[in-house]
């Protein structure tokens, strides 16, 4: 390819990710910081913002973990079984993710709040979703839902059963082959799967602000803080300076998945 | 050989190893089935209650489905079904609705088109060029998938905003909302085109060469051919990223006019309690995107079966 | 520990991997599977370790029908064509597994598990992981697990096939030595037939799922049951209508031969030779001769030469 060729493309490239994105996130750390440390500093301080954060990561603690086994389990299903519906199985779980997230909210909250199928039975057994922490939490357990899964399938099926066949000539039980056999030869695709389904309940948005409600002062996870902070109370600096957090949290869920990419290939180094 | 094992093997206690017992066997037997059984079951009984149950809930309301009995309730073949039609239709074709939808449609294909374009581009770049700093380049391609949306807005906003340093304000015009979805819908683009650039056999490029094509020729006719399957599946799911994006639209978006796109007029309308006509909105942008998406599935894989 | 297989079928869907095999695997020998690539042999191997039901037919180990039972409980060691390796653990970690499965005390294992790499020559491998070893080694961590649990059986599942030539050898002869050190009934699956030739004191040739010829190697190299058997298991050409070694073969005057043509191609590989004589009657057919007698009878291309059977050639 010609020298000039190559340059133009590289210039181009180069000027297009700029604009995209290099910018914005340089002048990112710019807003946050613009009026010094200090009130970056009280902004991410502040507690309604560190509830805001407490609550994300708590419902984060139990959407990952659940989306967790049940991708490990849904994993071993579709790459190891064969069974009527397998296919339509496999889809629903794509479902969450190509579909809006304010889509997914809405459906939720026809599902379970009062207005819609299952309100009225749920709230006389007192269970709110509409406007609470367990509304939040479904929501989010929907958009984060495939990850795992979807990062697991293609290493079960690369690394195939004889492993497990050969623990069970050893006299391994069921049990042991899964725990001493399964899951260690998956565990940097479950971590790389785990990792994406952290930063996406941290992250999402969409689902949770249909299902919280609008009133002000609501049930806030941290982008929901965010959000209000710049477009109901135009506080700009402080949406800047969480933002920031986040986007450093993403930095680091970047670099971790790396890191997990590289362990992982040395695992599989070809075999044959 | 350098050490003769010492052959007198001790007798091991077998009898614990041999064949177990007949109820043993049949439990073990029986334990893979039931167990991946059970589990299923409750995978699935998972997946009913934060996704099937509510897409059907979206559905059924969108259309206004109701279900009346007539008579005894067990007898289902007395119950009629009625569809709201003019409801849902109504709903659809309101002028903001109406808007709203084209909006997003063609916000989302040139977004689409736009990356899907770059994306080779930049898959090039990362497969085929060397330069300092490129492994920076690597890494920031994955930022705009790892970043919640809603600071993806911030972020654009930060520099394109209302104060923007370089006197750029892009708030409430398409071009906002079009920079904030070829952000997001980046990552897609390129990682479905890298990988299938990176494994292209060189010697068929090579091939061309020698017979006398120059650069530019052998791109559209060696190397674009067998990408054709790759760009169209990330320019499908670009479009479908785009049409349902809406943490970064939020902060660009206007409220009436020509910056709604079809999410933020859906969350508008439950901002206004307005359920009946977000699901129905909701429930045509589903299978709009639905079309879509079996469309450039189909698409791809014809395009598949041509290459080698 | 004998081994009677007794009417075996398996049929994956359509295809009948294994039709009606009864074969008897005697006591501590060293049994070779023979067979091209869809034969069944590594289906037959997969039947006898358990890792596979029959659809019809009995799996008899030492006097005990083990048709239905466990792999875990056979009490065999198999290994795979790939190794199988437990690529999270290293190699004396493997080694140990399957004692670890029957709670042996961990002083036992660490005794045990030095025994078995030394025997393996794995010693200083300890430490390092499956990928960090060549396929020749990782093969030698297959065997010297599999061993581990004192197994009445060992499988082994085209071990050799995927390492190169020169490390074939080696763990050939390797094996053929372990057997005898280490008396087990073993049984080999291997589409490589001089590797069946080297290793083995019994033979089983096997063709679209069934058992064509079993038997001592030399017994079926000269006695071959079937067409089939003689090619595969050695060379051979058409020679008056009767499938014949090519080393059977000599060539003589005109006068002298059963047969005479002409020489079509004379390709010497160093120790010996292939003469191409393509005969009066039409049919072409190959000799093989010693780099001796190549010099000594001055052949040419296009030479009219007789050829007949050796006196001295087995039928």
């Amino acid at each position: 390819m010609k020298g000039t060729h190559r340059l133009a493309i590289r210039g181009v490239v180069l000027v297009y990710l700029a604009i995209l994105i290099g910018l914005p996130v340089v002048f990112l750390v710019v807003k946050a910081f613009q009026h010094g440390f200090g009130p970056f500093w009280s902004q991410i301080t502040q507690p309604e913002a560190l509830s805001a954060l407490l609550l994300s990561v708590e419902v984060a603690a139990i959407a990952v973990p659940v989306n967790a086994i049940v991708g490990v389990g849904a994993a071993i299903l579709i790459a190891r079984h064969n069974f009527l519906g397998k296919r339509a199985f496999d889809t629903t779980f794509d479902i969450p993710v190509a579909v809006s997230p304010v889509i997914l909210g809405v459906a939720l909250v026809l599902a379970y709040s009062r207005i819609g199928w299952f309100g009225a039975p749920l709230a006389r057994v007192g269970i709110m979703v509409l406007f609470s922490p367990l509304g939040i939490t479904l929501a989010t357990m929907a958009v984060s839902l495939p990850y795992v899964l979807r990062s697991i399938v293609p290493v079960l099926l690369e690394v195939g059963t004889e492993q497990e066949q050969a623990a069970r000539t050893l006299g391994a039980g069921r049990l042991r082959s899964f725990f001493q056999v399964t899951l260690p030869s998956i565990r940097w695709a479950v971590m790389y799967g785990i990792t994406l389904t952290i930063a996406r309940t941290l992250g999402e948005f969409g689902a949770v602000l249909v299902v919280s409600g609008n009133i002000s002062g609501r049930t806030q996870t941290l982008p929901i803080y965010i959000y209000d902070d710049w477009d109901q109370k135009f506080d700009v600096l402080g949406s800047y300076s969480d933002a920031l957090i986040l986007a450093l949290m993403s930095v680091l869920v970047l670099g971790i998945l790396a890191v997990l990419r590289k362990r992982e290939r040395k695992l599989r180094v070809d075999l044959a | 050989m350098a050490t003769a094992l010492d052959t007198q093997m001790p007798a091991p206690s077998r009898s614990s190893s041999r064949g177990p017992s007949g109820w043993r066997r049949l439990r073990s037997k029986l334990a893979l089935p039931l167990l991946a059984g059970g589990g299923g079951a409750l995978i699935v009984g998972y997946l009913s209650l934060i996704v099937l149950i509510p897409i059907a809930a979206l559905v059924s309301h969108g259309f206004s489905l109701s279900v009346t009995t007539h008579g005894a309730g067990i007898e289902f073949w007395r119950w009629s079904v009625s569809i709201g039609w003019k409801t849902f239709w109504s709903a659809v074709t309101a002028t903001g609705a109406k808007q709203a939808i084209i909006l997003s449609l063609w916000l989302s294909l040139s977004v689409a088109a736009i990356n899907a374009v770059m994306g080779v581009a930049i898959a090039w770049v990362l497969v085929r060029d060397n330069f300092f700093g490129k492994g920076l380049l690597e890494a920031s391609i994955d930022l705009p998938f790892a970043l919640p949306t809603i600071v993806a807005g911030v972020v654009l906003l930060a520099i394109y905003g209302v104060d923007s340093p370089i006197h750029v304000d892009l708030f409430e015009t398409w071009m906002g909302l079009m920079l904030a979805l070829l952000f997001v819908t980046l990552p897609f683009s390129v990682r479905a085109v890298q990988p299938v650039l990176a494994s292209l056999d060189l010697e068929s490029e090579a091939a061309a060469r020698t017979l006398g094509a120059g650069g530019l020729r052998t791109f559209f006719t060696v190397i674009l051919p067998s990408l054709w399957p790759a760009i169209l599946g990330g320019f499908g799911l670009a479009f479908a990223r785009a049409v349902g994006e809406f943490g970064s639209i939020s902060l660009i978006a206007g409220g009436i006019g020509r910056t709604t796109t079809a999410s933020y007029y859906i969350y508008n309308l439950t901002q206004g309690f307005l359920w009946t006509g977000a699901a129905a909105v909701s429930t045509a942008l589903l299978l709009i995107s639905l079309i879509i998406l079996v469309t450039t599935n189909v698409l791809s894989r014809r395009f598949q079966k041509r290459t080698l | 520990m004998s081994i009677s297989l007794s009417h075996l079928t398996k049929h994956y869907g359509k295809t009948h991997a294994v039709e009606d095999v009864s074969v008897e695997i005697t006591h501590n020998s060293l049994t070779a599977i023979l067979g091209p690539s869809g034969s069944g042999k590594s289906t037959l191997l997969k039947l006898i370790s358990g890792l596979e039901s029959p659809d019809t037919g009995t799996v008899t180990i030492d006097g005990e029908d083990m048709t239905h039972v466990d792999p875990r409980h056979r009490d065999i060691g198999f290994c795979f064509q790939n190794y199988a390796p437990f690529r999270h653990m290293n190699v004396a970690k493997n080694v140990a597994f399957g004692l670890k499965v029957r709670k042996r005390s961990s002083s036992e294992i660490e005794t045990r598990v030095k025994e078995l790499l030394a025997l393996v020559r794995l010693e200083d491998k300890a430490k390092s992981f499956p990928s960090q070893l060549s396929g020749g080694e990782r093969q030698r961590m297959a065997l010297a697990r599999a061993l581990a649990i004192e197994p009445r059986v060992l499988l082994l599942d085209e071990p050799f096939g995927a390492l190169d030539a020169v490390v074939r050898q080696e763990l050939r002869q390797w094996v053929k030595e372990l057997h005898a050190q280490m008396p087990v009934t073993t049984v080999l699956v291997t589409h490589d037939q001089q590797e069946a030739m080297e290793v083995a004191d019994q033979l089983i040739v096997m063709r679209a799922g069934s058992v064509v010829q079993a038997g001592h190697p030399l017994a079926l190299y000269e006695s071959p049951a079937t067409n089939f058997v003689h090619e595969f298991l050695g060379p051979s050409t058409m020679f008056l209508g009767e499938v014949t070694r090519p080393h059977d073969l000599e060539l003589v005057s005109v006068y002298d031969g059963t047969a005479k043509g002409r020489i079509a191609s004379i390709v010497s590989l160093g120790f010996e030779a292939q003469v191409t004589v393509e005969l009066s009657d039409g049919t072409t057919t190959w000799v093989q001769l010693s780099r001796n007698e190549l010099s000594k009878l001055g052949l040419r291309v296009a030479l009219l030469v007789g050829v007949r059977r050796r006196a001295d050639a087995d039928f």
